[in-house]
């Protein structure tokens, strides 16, 4: 399980997160949704331990992750922009991180799944966005972890991937794993996602499932209870 | 690393040790022409291959971030690679030239090993200083011009500043005030180490004799070791405070 208490910071004069309170649950699809700039990236670097929060607690089973770094051997990372050191090969990346996590990974069988077998010699630097998105992809399933967490994962993906990644995470979470996605394709969320989390102006506005979602708005398509919650009530 | 410019860099260095005792023919005048060149090359090299290493690395540092790694393993991993490989050229460059000439017979082999020691010292220094001005500034054109700054004022503005004083108070006793702000100086303190190895340090005239009597002893040489060294790890400890805290 996942708690975060209070948890705040700042960038320059910007509030990026303002004493936000989160609690997800063991197992399951959790969508994180908000407007640009609603503190998504920061709430998921923050778990990580990317970002360091000015206030609060991020605890994971139980045990405080601030500061910390052994907790991130039990997450897998999705960032949202895939800068790769543009002079290796992709092999040479993939031995790299399965060396330095010194696990079985799967990797094989992704290849496979993503088609990247051609791409395997070829340097990061060379590769299409789409393609360095399918190795974002690669690298951060690979592994066995619970928590997995995914920041704008169909960035850039042609269909035929995207069908794949959905199987994948459906097939983690068939598994008992804990997913966290952010993302603003909403037909994408509708198939995943179980819950969703609502960030707005750094703090959680709604959490719950996509059927709450639409009661509470009044709204029957998804889309548009999203679309309620962001234009101003009195206008 | 896998860096090309470490060689480039090896390379130089080895033939600038064959020129220097092609020129000099002589290892004792090769030392000291290499010294003067060492001095202030050594740190700008460091400065410049600092920087560039940080924000080229960045990307990969991110990536790493999000491993289970020590925040403090990964940078100070980084740091000591890039500091380890620039002195692996230094040393190599300059040791094979003057390998082949027989220094091991000559008598200089210990101002020759001085000379690489203070230059591998120098390198840390200013590699540490350097990946701290990147870190602590997000936009490269600052982070690069900072840590030139820094070298700049190092190598050449703080002398300026130094021997203007020195004129300035031509009429009073100086010699302790000249000891304490070269030790300041890493640069300052290189220079001066070597070229009292060198036994040259009448040129020095009478702040020179205060110098050979505080360097030149044993405890000198112990004091500016340490010296250097606090220079090395100061910043190193700064990059570490501040590696912390950052965010990614």
């Amino acid at each position: 399980m996942i708690k975060i208490e209070g948890l705040k910071k700042k960038f320059g004069k910007v509030q990026v997160l303002d004493n936000l309170d989160l609690e997800i649950n063991v197992g399951g699809i959790f969508a994180v949704l908000g407007p640009n700039g609603s503190g998504k990236t920061t709430l998921i670097k923050s778990m990580l331990g990317m970002v360091i929060p000015d206030k609060g607690s991020i605890e994971i089973d139980g045990e405080n992750v601030l500061g910390k770094y052994e907790h991130r051997e039990n997450i897998n990372y999705l960032p949202q922009i895939a800068n790769f050191p543009s002079n290796l090969t992709v092999q040479e990346l993939i031995k790299m991180i399965s060396d330095l996590r010194g696990r079985n990974s799967s990797h094989e069988e992704l290849i496979a799944k993503f088609n990247l077998q051609p791409y395997l010699s070829k340097k990061l630097g060379h590769l299409s966005g789409g393609t360095r998105q399918k190795v974002n992809i690669l690298l951060t399933f690979m592994f066995d972890s619970d928590l997995i967490i995914l920041d704008e994962p169909t960035s850039g993906l042609d269909p035929y991937s995207l069908i794949q990644l959905k199987d994948i995470i459906k097939e983690e979470r068939k598994r008992g794993k804990t997913v966290l996605i952010t993302s603003h394709i909403i037909s994408f969320v509708e198939e995943v996602a179980d819950k969703i989390v609502f960030l707005l102006d750094g703090k959680i506005y709604f959490k719950g499932t996509i059927d709450e979602l639409r009661k509470e708005t009044g709204q029957t398509n998804l889309e548009h209870a999203i679309a309620k919650i962001l234009t101003p009530k009195n206008v | 690393m896998r860096s090309r410019w470490s060689y480039v860099y090896f390379l130089f260095y080895l033939s600038l040790g064959f020129v220097m005792l092609f020129l000099n023919n002589d290892v004792s005048k090769a030392v000291i022409t290499l010294m003067n060149i060492i001095v202030v090359l050594t740190p700008l090299v460091g400065t410049v291959f600092g920087v560039m290493h940080y924000y080229d690395s960045k990307e990969f540092t991110e990536l790493l971030l999000a491993q289970p790694i020590k925040r403090s393993t990964l940078f100070l991993g980084q740091y000591i690679g890039l500091s380890l490989s620039l002195t692996l050229s230094l040393v190599l460059g300059l040791g094979i030239p003057f390998l082949a000439y027989g220094v091991l017979q000559s008598a200089a082999i210990w101002n020759f090993s001085s000379l690489l020691l203070i230059g591998a010292f120098l390198t840390f220094i200013f590699v540490a200083l350097a990946y701290l001005m990147a870190l602590s500034n997000e936009n490269k054109i600052k982070g690069f011009g900072y840590a030139i700054l820094l070298w700049l004022f190092l190598a050449v503005i703080y002398d300026g500043i130094f021997l203007i004083s020195l004129l300035v108070f031509d009429e009073y006793p100086i010699d302790k005030f000249a000891l304490i702000s070269t030790v300041f100086n890493p640069i300052d303190l290189s220079r001066i180490l070597i070229l009292l190895k060198l036994d040259i340090s009448a040129l020095f005239g009478y702040t020179g004799a205060t110098f050979k009597i505080f360097l030149g002893t044993n405890l000198g040489m112990f004091a500016s070791t340490l010296i250097l060294t606090l220079w090395v790890v100061i910043p190193g400890w700064f990059i570490l405070r501040k590696a912390k805290k950052k965010d990614f």
